[in-house]
């Protein structure tokens, strides 16, 4: 099977952008309702349930509603600053999740289609390098509204973003030595080879980087440029009608492109578990679905319903991930401003350097010993794992480093709290 | 089809970024001037693309435009906002410098430019050894085109670039550290370095 080339490939490519571009928009739509839903749910409501059965045209009826609404231009906001911030926020967000590979590759008539929009050879990079680029649109809009809690949304936007960037990158850095390449398409390959999805030998990695992930979407707990109860709504404060609802829509389609690579990354994107029937990779000018004992490549057998069942399982684990934004959203308080900060410098980014070293000395032991990269390779790194994940879940979360406003009672030692006296006149008569 | 495509795709690319760069020059809004820098990085990460440097162009837009324009951006609109232009402009000597220190540069990169013209070696797109460059691609993918010689032939350059950050850092902190002790109150937060002006 050759892969496809010339004018269906164009024509794949086209319907690819497109049913991508509407798979993300509908998910979108149906993650605010979900949103909804099981914040209702966990709080013991009902949640829309009125417009359409069980409420399932609520997200058409809002988009409805925000398009109708009469756009304010506040007087005093840079007008076209103001209107270019929601633009420069929403188009990083759609094409971040480009490069994400999303089933089993496709057999057509004309050829095999990759089902990736486009696997550029930088792969995860460029969803860095774009989601990066995301932070003007907040930036921007934050100080066109002129608008001094916008703007204090916005600082707090572009602090928090380039602080967790890092430990971000980090927690990548390991599964990029594990993986050996940075393309998504490989990363999963080489986790079919492996026998293990990369939360398991790469378990500290895989929580560093969802801690990242919900920092760099300002999600809950991490949602500090958008704190209700201190900036009233941060960054969009000013923003109503369709504008406030592509702030809306770009930071739904962000949570959609971190749980889609969160599954890539560490979950094994479209792999189906315990199984090597879906396994496929272009190797060397032909699709193969593993080595056998010799080292000679075993041709894979594509099929379209392979694809289809990869691509539920890949549509299974992001919605995992969607539903565990949800989930902490609604179960977590937010952090206070300082603690985020600690937690990025002072925890995230020391403890995943150092995680750093310790796979790549395992790996480099691993390679000494000539364990060849498969089951016993991925065990021994769990194990490895395991031990710096406990270490690090212990050491986190003792209130050390993070101490909550309220006094632990229950606790048999003293906390340190954090020093935030601000020194100042002494008050008579205190 | 393919090199019009890229013709085509690099001139655009090309004139983005030459505006853009004169936009960063004559704007007069800083933050507008910060937002044609932006675009100007990232119209030449468009051309690095063209020229098959995917790496360079990832780091460009992470690096350059995402991170330290940032960062530019903060500190403009922090430090910069209800500041006239007019104080910041320099007298005939400075401007003396700047025009033989511009005009130095500029003479040698029209030098360049019209050697190269008369060679028959397509401007922008010229790829010296370009089959040699394709396979190493193929070999060591686009990651390890760069890191390859970085981390073996050239590695005691790269520390000593490194070393030459840290210690740019140190410096910075050191600064910013004694500024904050003299100005009287810490405040907690990555807005602490500049306290105390």
């Amino acid at each position: 099977m050759e892969p496809i080339s010339g004018v269906p490939a164009v024509l794949a490519m086209l319907g690819k952008i497109v049913g991508i571009f509407t798979a993300v928009m509908i998910v979108v739509a149906y993650t605010t309702y979900a949103e909804r839903r099981v914040s209702a749910w966990i709080q013991d409501r009902h949640g829309p349930n009125r417009v359409g059965p069980f409420g399932l045209l609520q997200p058409i009826a809002d988009g409805i509603k925000n398009i109708l609404k009469e756009e304010t231009m506040p007087a005093t906001a840079n007008r076209f600053w103001f209107v270019l911030g929601p633009m420069l926020s929403i188009i990083p967000a759609l094409v971040a999740i480009a490069v994400v590979p999303f089933a089993a590759p496709l057999p057509t008539p004309w050829g095999v289609v990759d089902m990736v929009v486009a696997d550029v050879p930088i792969g995860v990079l460029w969803v860095l390098a774009i989601g990066s680029l995301g932070i003007y649109g907040i930036v921007i809009s934050g100080w066109a509204s002129n608008n001094k809690y916008a703007f204090l949304g916005a600082l707090r936007a572009s602090a928090q973003m380039v602080s967790y960037e890092v430990a971000l990158g980090l927690a990548l850095i390991a599964t990029l030595m594990l993986a050996g390449n940075v393309t998504l398409t490989e990363m999963v390959w080489q986790q079919q080879q492996l026998d293990w999805w990369y939360a398991f030998p790469l378990s500290l990695a895989f929580i560093l980087f969802v801690i990242s992930a919900f920092a760099e979407t300002n999600r809950l707990p991490f949602d500090m440029p958008e704190a209700e109860s201190e900036l009233v709504t941060g960054y969009h404060t000013e923003y109503s009608a369709m504008k406030f609802s592509m702030f809306f829509i770009a930071e739904y389609a962000h949570m959609m492109t971190a749980s889609a690579l969160m599954a890539t990354l560490f979950l094994g994107g479209w792999d189906i578990p315990f199984a090597t029937w879906d396994d496929a990779y272009y190797w060397q000018g032909q699709y193969i679905s593993g080595f056998d004992e010799a080292g000679a490549p075993i041709a894979a057998s594509l099929a379209a319903w392979k694809s289809l069942a990869t691509y539920a399982v890949f549509s299974l684990k992001t919605a995992f991930f969607l539903f565990l934004y949800i989930w902490v959203r609604w179960t977590l308080p937010r952090f206070r401003y300082d603690q985020v900060m600690t937690l990025g410098w002072k925890v995230m980014l020391p403890v995943s350097l150092a995680y750093v070293m310790v796979v790549a000395s395992t790996i480099l032991v691993l390679d000494y010993l000539e364990i060849p990269y498969g089951f016993v390779f991925g065990l021994v790194l769990t194990v490895v794992s395991g031990l710096c994940t406990l270490g690090f879940l212990f050491f986190l979360d003792r209130d050390r480093v993070i101490a909550g406003a309220a006094v632990p009672h229950r606790l048999d030692r003293p906390v340190r709290m954090p020093d935030t006296r601000v020194p100042g006149p002494a008050i008579r008569g205190d | 089809m393919d090199i019009d495509l890229l013709s085509t795709a690099y001139s655009i690319l090309a004139v983005v970024a030459v505006g853009s760069a004169l936009g960063v020059v004559f704007g007069r809004s800083p933050v507008a001037s910060l937002l044609f820098m932006v675009s100007s990085l990232a119209s030449i990460a468009g051309i690095f693309v063209i020229l098959e440097a995917h790496f360079l162009a990832a780091i460009q837009v992470m690096v350059y435009a995402g991170a330290i324009m940032v960062l530019f951006l903060f500190v403009i609109m922090l430090l910069n906002l209800g500041h006239d232009y007019q104080q910041d402009l320099k007298g005939w000597a400075w401007s003396m410098v700047a025009l033989f220190v511009s005009g130095g540069i500029g003479g040698v990169l029209v030098q360049r430019f019209l050697d190269l013209r008369g060679t028959g070696l397509s401007l922008g797109l010229g790829l010296p050894n370009g089959n040699a460059l394709d396979r190493s691609i193929e070999e060591l993918g686009a990651l390890g085109v760069i890191a390859e010689p970085l981390y073996t032939t050239y590695v005691v350059p790269f520390e000593i670039t490194g070393i030459l950050l840290l210690v740019a850092i140190v410096g910075a902190l050191v600064l910013a550290k004694r500024n904050v002790e003299g100005g009287g109150t810490v405040d907690g937060g990555a807005a602490g370095g500049e306290g105390g002006r």
